[in-house]
């Protein structure tokens, strides 16, 4: 919990997992935790903007999504990203949907 | 102790005993609890109905052993499995009952194990109280190659089991248990199968997810299987038809590194999609920035934490593998994903670093994902 602003829990998602031995994290110290944090903004921002939605990080354990007209979701863990993204559009993010893919493929190009 | 191991992290360790309808599971839980090693076991007992009966066949009945009896653990006792596990840690706490040093949940024959691995594995207060440990699968050698072929609970107690016995091989001749061997070895070819009649303490103990020590033996088999193997190319096993359905096993091989980040957002973004039609995904990662192979394990949305593994199985192949086991999902459509992912981490993350992309040299293969940087 931060100590100052109450915010409870951390986040445990696999992808940051709390480091321990054995353990592949990039959640061992503030440096590569904050890379890594922009870099993961970075791509799923390029991924949720092509249904018009835009995530940032708060106090760095917090995630805010909103969309164009300024409906706003909060969550801390990014476990959650997908479902709120999901809750926040009609037609879902699908990794396999084929148009989808083409609009990825275009921003990676 | 008497010889059980230790709990990890000091946590308890949570075996999930799951199996069909009429698979032999609660034979198999009183065999197990006869072993010394498993003296301080709590045992809890889901049953579907009314009445609980199952509980009744287990000659030590004792306060240690809780039935959860108001349904399927899989759908409806998610809270009571919450509160029942925290019950009976305050009062081992309070000295109310004799202190143990594992637990075992053996679930409805019908039962997605997957609800109950995940709460245990999310529950806040669960998850620093107690750990996973191993799923041990029961699966009847007279009905279950029909089960794995009509029911799909069967398939996905089956593709989340780290060990399955084998029970009632008596009943049969010894080829259907060679046919149903194959059977199940193909659809989760990294579990430890086992006859019931082998089955020992051992086989609930040591942790359900990689450890460095054990990651290689544990990656090889899901990536080994049945079969022999192409290199270069992905190998493909169906299995099973369920409602025009077909479970599918199948393994990506990616010549180029994978950038972690990208990987990561990928799978959880298939996960949260498709998860109830992937019953397993393993692998072993070649992560740029990374010298040794990272091994990832997951049933359905669950993905264990991922391992740093000490060393390449093989140093001369360091490609990344991926086993799924999925439903009605197409290979060539994950595979593309992933690599459409994987470019785009490519195009907006620095190429320096620890994030940086190095394509490797000197591996050809016709199943090679597109290089980065097309």
């Amino acid at each position: 919990m931060c100590a100052l602003c109450g915010v409870l829990g951390a986040d445990d998602h696999w992808t940051s997992a709390i480091a321990r031995p054995g353990v592949y994290t990039r959640n061992g110290d503030a440096a590569m935790r904050r890379r890594e944090a922009a870099n993961r903004l970075k791509i799923a921002n390029a991924l949720l903007r092509t249904r018009r939605l835009d995530l940032r990080e708060w106090q760095g354990g917090t995630y805010i999504l909103s969309n164009a007209t300024g409906a706003t979701r909060v969550f801390q863990s990014l476990a959650h990203m997908w479902p709120e993204a999901e809750a926040m559009v009609s037609s879902g993010f699908d990794p396999l949907d084929a148009d989808f893919l083409r609009k990825i493929e275009e921003i990676a190009r | 102790m008497n010889g059980a191991s230790p709990p990890r992290d000091g946590k308890i360790p949570v075996n999930l005993l799951t199996g069909f309808l009429g698979s032999g599971k609660t034979t198999l839980l009183r065999e197990l609890l006869e072993d010394p090693r498993l003296k301080q076991t709590a045992v809890l007992i889901n049953e579907f109905g009314e009445v609980g009966l199952d509980h009744h066949l287990l000659e030590r009945i004792d306060e240690n052993v809780v039935l959860l009896n108001s349904g399927c653990v899989c759908c409806t006792v998610r809270g009571e499995l919450v509160d029942a596990l925290i019950d009976l840690d305050t009062r081992r706490a309070k000295g109310l009952i004799p202190g143990f040093d594992r637990v075992v949940i053996e679930t409805t024959g019908l039962a997605d194990p997957f609800p109950a691995l995940s709460t245990l594995r999310a529950h806040p207060v669960l998850v620093n109280h107690f750990s996973l440990d191993k799923v041990v699968v029961t699966i009847d050698a007279v009905n279950g190659e029909a089960q794995l072929r009509d029911r799909l609970e069967a398939v996905r107690q089956l593709a989340a089991a780290d060990v399955v016995a084998i029970t009632k091989t008596d009943l049969c001749g010894a080829d259907a248990v060679a046919r149903l061997r194959r059977k199940l070895a193909a659809i989760n070819p990294s579990a430890v199968t086992i006859l019931r009649e082998q089955a020992e303490a051992a086989h609930l103990l040591g942790g359900a997810s990689v450890s460095p020590d054990v990651a290689d033996a544990f990656v090889d088999a899901g990536l080994e299987g049945p079969g022999h193997r192409h290199e270069g190319e992905s190998r493909h096993h169906h299995h099973h038809a369920s409602g025009g359905s077909t479970v599918t096993s199948f393994s990506v091989i990616v010549e180029e590194r994978l950038d972690w980040t990208a990987f990561g957002i990928w799978l959880t973004m298939l996960l949260n999609r498709h998860g109830d039609r992937i019953f397993r995904v393993k692998g072993i990662l070649n992560v740029g920035g990374e010298e040794r192979p990272i091994a990832i394990h997951g049933v359905q949305r669950l993905v264990h934490p991922p391992f740093h593994m000490k060393a390449w199985p093989d140093d001369a192949d360091r490609r990344s593998k991926l086993v799924f086991i999925v439903e009605g999902l197409d290979p060539a459509v994950i595979k593309h994903s992933l690599r459409v992912f994987n470019d785009l981490s490519d195009r907006l993350l620095p190429r320096t670093g620890d994030n940086s992309l190095q394509p490797l040299g000197g591996i050809e293969g016709g199943d090679a994902l597109a290089q980065t940087g097309g």
